[in-house]
């Protein structure tokens, strides 16, 4: 599964470790997080991550 | 110290450093910078933001004008950067505050920089409320403009938009406001800040903007933390207007040329270069960075169409002052740009290469290849460097019509 970094701030998405603060279970891959969710740094929207 | 009043019982008590120069290590402040800090008395007495450790006692001097220190009851913390905090504990400690509000991030930070378990601080985030007796704070979070906890407070009774970094300057003056001050200089600083601090942000100062007007906020003045505040409808539709240039990094007809030398042959270069772009009528700036900063080439390079980097090589690379450029640049994320690179060499010639690579990893898009010459320009070699800035200034005279 890839991980994807954030344009604006570089935090970086690990599919391993989802984000389980805000409802993204370990496991999940970048594209089947939900589309309104956003970077739990600075909030940026998905279509600001790249793949690493 | 006197407070100045912005509108009827909202004052500024912030302070005007006048020998700021080096603003936290990264940029110059040719023009000085002030660390603004406001004061609502209400039925609650609520001060915003603070200023840099050593500014402390002069603000609570301001402040004691309108009120006693121990009154305040509130502290709202929009911004935990120490030019906004570093006077903090000594505020908390003077105030004695019921309440401390600040985002989710800024708890985070405020828990990073300060021994601060005792304080009483509350997490407030988009759309949370405080009322204060006749008026009302809404928080509204601006996650990495610039920091991650960043908030502007907006105060819908008055109008007032306290934005924190946004709309920001550097600029020591004893005017307080922008209808006081001359509007070039003040649009000058305006955009040497954003170019130096917001720029990588852009899209987070787009989405900001975009949310203000959505929600329709009846904004009448804009208070940044740092600079000259605006107050009237013409000043507050110039700053966001301004903003919305800045933050769409919207290019005008305009070539930066950004260069060390050592022995003037890269300097004849970019000046070579600079004659081809001027021929297609680009207005041209040409920075030897042995007299500009990396700021002051920031200033310029936000609204060009082209940038241009050149150094001799010096030891199988760049000259260190052109490293750190790029190093710089890379960080601040200019968009859209045309990208060329060249330099003299007196045997392996790494350098215009080794740029050409930084600019292409930027995302600069690099028409022509790296111009590179042996110890000292011919005729013909000036020529080939004219040609350079002739095919890339006709290339951002296509684009910009």
């Amino acid at each position: 599964m890839d991980k994807y970094e954030c344009s604006i701030c570089g935090y970086v998405y690990d599919p391993a470790a989802g984000d389980p603060d805000n409802n993204v279970a370990p496991g999940t891959k970048f594209e089947d997080v939900a589309e309104d969710w956003v970077c739990p740094v600075c909030g940026a929207p998905k279509s600001e991550f790249n793949k690493v | 110290m006197h407070p100045v009043e912005i509108c009827k019982d909202v004052y500024w008590v912030g302070v005007v450093d006048w020998d700021c120069r080096d603003f936290h290590g990264y940029m110059t402040a040719p023009t000085g910078t002030t660390y603004n800090a406001f004061l609502i008395k209400d039925e609650k007495v609520a001060l915003f933001d603070s200023v840099k450790a050593g500014h402390g006692s002069e603000m609570l001097c301001r402040l004691a004008h309108v009120v006693k220190p121990e009154e305040v009851d509130y502290l709202i913390v929009n911004h935990v950067e120490m030019d906004h905090s570093g006077a903090l504990p000594e505020l908390v400690a003077r105030t004695k505050p019921e309440k401390i509000f600040t985002s989710p991030m800024g708890e985070r930070a405020l828990r990073a920089h300060f021994d601060c378990a005792d304080w009483p601080i509350e997490v407030v985030k988009t759309g949370s409320t405080v009322s204060l007796g006749k008026r009302t704070l809404q928080f509204l979070e601006t996650r990495m403009l610039h920091w991650p906890d960043n908030m502007a407070t907006f105060i819908p009774e008055d109008g007032v938009l306290i934005s924190s970094d946004a709309f920001g300057q550097n600029w020591a003056t004893s005017e307080r406001f922008a209808d006081e001050v001359n509007r070039s200089l003040l649009g000058k600083q305006l955009d040497r800040y954003f170019a130096n601090i917001v720029l990588p942000f852009s899209p987070i100062a787009q989405k900001t903007i975009e949310t203000i007007e959505t929600m329709g906020l009846d904004v009448r003045f804009v208070c940044p933390d740092h600079g000259l505040m605006f107050r009237t409808p013409e000043d507050v539709a110039w700053v966001i207007e301004r903003y919305k240039e800045l933050a769409a990094q919207k290019q005008k007809k305009k070539a930066v040329l950004v260069f060390d030398t050592m022995w003037h042959s890269t300097e004849r270069m970019a000046h070579a270069i600079a004659s081809g772009l001027m021929e297609q009528g680009l207005t041209v700036k040409l920075m030897n960075l042995h007299m500009f900063d990396h700021s002051d080439v920031m200033e310029e390079v936000w609204d060009a169409a082209a940038v241009f980097v050149g150094s001799a090589t010096h030891n199988n690379g760049m000259l260190p002052k052109v490293a750190d450029m790029l190093t710089y640049m890379k960080g601040l994320k200019p968009k859209g740009k045309i990208g060329g690179a060249f330099g003299s060499y007196g045997w392996s010639g790494e350098a215009a290469k080794d740029i050409a690579a930084w600019l292409t990893d930027m995302g600069m898009e690099m028409p022509v290849a790296p111009v590179r010459l042996l110890y000292v320009p011919t005729h013909e070699q000036l020529a080939a460097c004219t040609e350079m800035g002739r095919t890339i200034g006709k290339l951002v005279a296509d684009k910009l019509g």
